[in-house]
């Protein structure tokens, strides 16, 4: 098959190489700087207030949103991360997953929108999400340090495009479901188009854009290995401390912390979504 | 002025309406277009005018374009050709603003799937309309209120629509209509989605709105019965034209086309069907032994202000108003002197409808069946005209 030659690697490396790095390493420092001072500032944040009234907040929330049985598994939860001396490193985890999720949330939501309101955008945007999705991990995880160099922020950015499009997309399909009878009839009234989007199309939209977000962050959690094999601190590095030492226990005490946060974190956003 | 005037309005859906436009110009049909080009004619030259106070209605059967041109009308659809004036200003040349604007003060609509905004309180709903156009809250509220209470709904302000009754429901729709305060209703089967008696009731408070505030309403039904019991005019539409606008007697008498002949070859039928065909039982009947208490009772429990009277063997004896049972009562008259049984028309079930149309024009009650002397039921106008488009439906699915 081999009819034509075809140099992509070449392409790739001499644009990076020769362009992306000497000529925009200015730009991409910028969005470095911004990026880890954003990383920092919910780190420090989060990890300047006692771990009680975290979890005591955590708790409340699990029982106003989702219910006694999750607020139980919170405390539990808590209690076990906290006996597992793995509070420090679950708060940097999700220190990363607010910031990769807020950054989601501000390009996700506002595409979704224009995505809703313009079949020509969709018809761009869709395949650029499947890229984001189905893109091997590694393909972008390289080129991310070699722009942004190791730590929080090429995490906070492959964590971006992978939990990205579901933001996005949620928020496309909130906005299309929204009943056409409703919005004809609200346009009959005489809405502009920017009442019509704020007054009627989003707050309609908003269970599902917030399932959307939930998603986000699910798999923003997931990339916590991933995330710290590029130097993210938090339970990723546990994890993977765990298995370059052969320490199974190790590993599973990482591991479990994960899914413990992933679990509260689910049903506590899903609460959100429902309550709205 | 016309209140609102549309001329040789079209609407083409699909990917090149002006070529569809042009073959519409030619002379081809909705069905050929779609055949040759794929395109679907919504409206095809559509020309009619309403004047201020006038209830227009728009009858036709499924697919013939009343939806498609009552959106034309506020421009919810793009037009391909044609002008709709609204108050002698043409709505299809305005920039957006002025169609904001028109649509605020001019326009209001109702839909048959009420499209109420889930989210919005009852109160809210209402008030949208003068919320979006930047009123302040307390005002917009004390408008709203009022409305709520105009169309029976107090004490519903802090419900939401998905708590209320789709008769209820269609109550916010026409508020909402209302407290925009528009001269003009647009109304697209607003009552279709109702059951009957429900139904009845709102067209009764339709009529009673119109009547005090004079709106002009434009009215899409595909129910005959409503259309012959609102409209000032009606217009009938196939395959997205106008085939003949006029009065129900106009369009009885003197239908334009094949298409309306309907009408005429029901007229030809109401030879054949006769009064027996379209004849209802009186929603309630007195006996005479009831003596007037009860026929007061029985009138208002079905509000209505006259009763059939008959006797232990059913024989038709008269009518009592609520009037005369209620002075019958008072100074102890016997109910058999009250009884009105000269302005009643009476004849037998085999009478043909046709003779019957002329009679039912011009009497003040239903006209009573009897049958050797006993009562077997009544007709009133509406069920002579709608019996004759009914047995026409009847003899086209039969030709299927
Ligand atoms: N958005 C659209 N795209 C393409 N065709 C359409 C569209 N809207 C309506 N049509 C077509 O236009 C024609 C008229 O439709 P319209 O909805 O106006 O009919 P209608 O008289 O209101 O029917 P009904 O009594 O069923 O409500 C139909 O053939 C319909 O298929
Ligand atoms: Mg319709």
């Amino acid at each position: 098959m081999n009819y034509i030659d075809l140099p992509l690697e070449e392409w790739t490396n001499n644009f990076v190489n020769g362009w992306l790095l000497p000529v925009m390493s200015g730009f991409f420092d910028s969005i470095s700087t911004a990026l880890s001072s954003f990383i920092d500032g919910v780190t420090n944040l989060i990890t300047s207030i006692p771990p009680e009234i975290i979890a005591v907040v955590l708790i409340l929330l699990a029982w106003k949103l989702a219910g006694r049985g999750i607020a139980l598994f919170t405390l539990i939860g808590c209690l076990y991360i906290g006996s597992v001396d793995l509070w420090a490193e679950t708060m940097q985890t999700v220190a990363i997953v607010i910031v990769s999720t807020i950054i989601s949330v501000i390009f996700g939501v506002p595409v979704g929108i224009a995505s809703a309101k313009s079949s020509l955008i969709d018809k761009i945007v869709r395949p650029i999400l499947d890229f984001m999705q189905t893109l091997p991990i590694f393909v972008y995880l390289i080129p991310s340090i070699l722009l942004f160099g190791l730590g929080g922020v090429p995490a906070v950015i492959a964590t971006f495009v992978f939990a990205a499009p579901p933001a996005v997309r949620m928020t496309r399909l909130g906005i299309l479901q929204v009943p056409e009878e409703v919005v004809e009839a609200s346009k009959a009234f005489g809405t502009t188009s920017k009442q019509l989007l704020f007054k009627v199309q989003l707050p309609l939209a908003i269970p599902t854009i917030m399932a959307g977000i939930n998603q986000t962050i699910m798999l923003a959690l997931s990339m916590a290995v991933v995330a710290s094999m590029i130097g993210a601190p938090g339970l990723g590095s546990v994890v993977l401390s765990g298995i370059s030492t052969v320490n199974v226990g190790l590993g599973l005490t990482g591991g479990l912390a994960i899914v413990v946060i992933a679990i509260i974190l689910d049903r506590i956003t899903q609460g959100v979504g429902n309550k709205l | 002025m016309n209140k609102i005037e549309v001329n040789h309005l079209t609407k083409i859906f699909g990917s090149h309406p002006q070529q569809g436009l042009k073959r519409l110009k030619n002379g081809e049909q909705k069905n050929g277009i779609l055949k040759k080009t794929g395109m679907t004619v919504g409206v095809n030259q559509a020309s009619f005018a309403v004047k201020p106070g006038e209830i227009f209605v728009i009858m036709g059967l499924s697919g013939s374009g009343k939806s498609t041109l009552i959106r034309l009308v506020n421009r919810l659809i793009e037009p391909t050709d044609g002008e709709v004036l609204i108050d002698g200003e043409d709505i299809t040349k305005m920039d957006k603003h002025t169609l904001i604007e028109t649509r605020r003060k001019k326009l209001g609509m109702v839909f048959q799937k009420f499209g109420l905004l889930p989210h919005k309180t009852i109160m809210n709903n209402v008030a949208f309309g003068l919320e979006i156009q930047g009123i302040e809250r307390e005002k917009r509220e004390k408008i709203a209120l009022e409305t709520i209470e105009d169309v029976g709904l107090k004490g519903y302000e802090d419900s939401y629509p998905s708590e209320l009754s789709g008769g209820m429901q269609q109550r916010v729709g026409i508020a909402r209509a209302l407290a925009n305060d528009t001269d003009i209703l647009l109304m697209d089967e607003a009552f279709s989605a109702l059951d009957p008696i429900i139904r009845k009731e709102m067209q009764d408070e339709l009529l009673k709105i119109q009547n005090k505030l004079g709106k002009t309403v434009l009215f899409i039904t595909h129910d005959l019965d409503e259309a012959l019991k609102l409209g000032d005019r009606i217009a009938i539409m196939k395959d997205g034209k106008i085939v003949q606008i006029g009065t129900s007697e106009e369009i009885l008498e003197n239908p334009a086309d094949d298409y309306v002949s309907n009408f005429v070859k029901d007229v030809d039928r109401s030879k054949v069907l006769e009064a027996s065909h379209v004849m209802k039982k009186p929603e309630v009947l007195l006996s005479y032994k009831d003596g007037p208490r009860l026929a007061v009772r029985k009138m208002e429990e079905a509000s209505v202000s006259s009763i059939f009277v008959t006797d232990k063997e059913k024989n038709f004896k008269g009518l009592l108003t609520i009037d005369d049972a209620v002075k019958a009562y008072q100074n102890n008259i016997s109910m058999e002197e009250m009884l009105i049984t000269e302005d009643v028309y009476t004849t037998s079930p085999d009478t043909p409808l046709n003779d019957l149309i002329g009679i039912a024009a011009n009497v003040k009650y239903p006209i009573v069946i009897v049958e050797d002397g006993k009562l077997l039921g009544i007709v009133s106008r509406v069920s002579i005209l709608s019996g004759l488009v009914l047995g026409k439906e009847k003899d086209e699915v039969e030709s299927i």
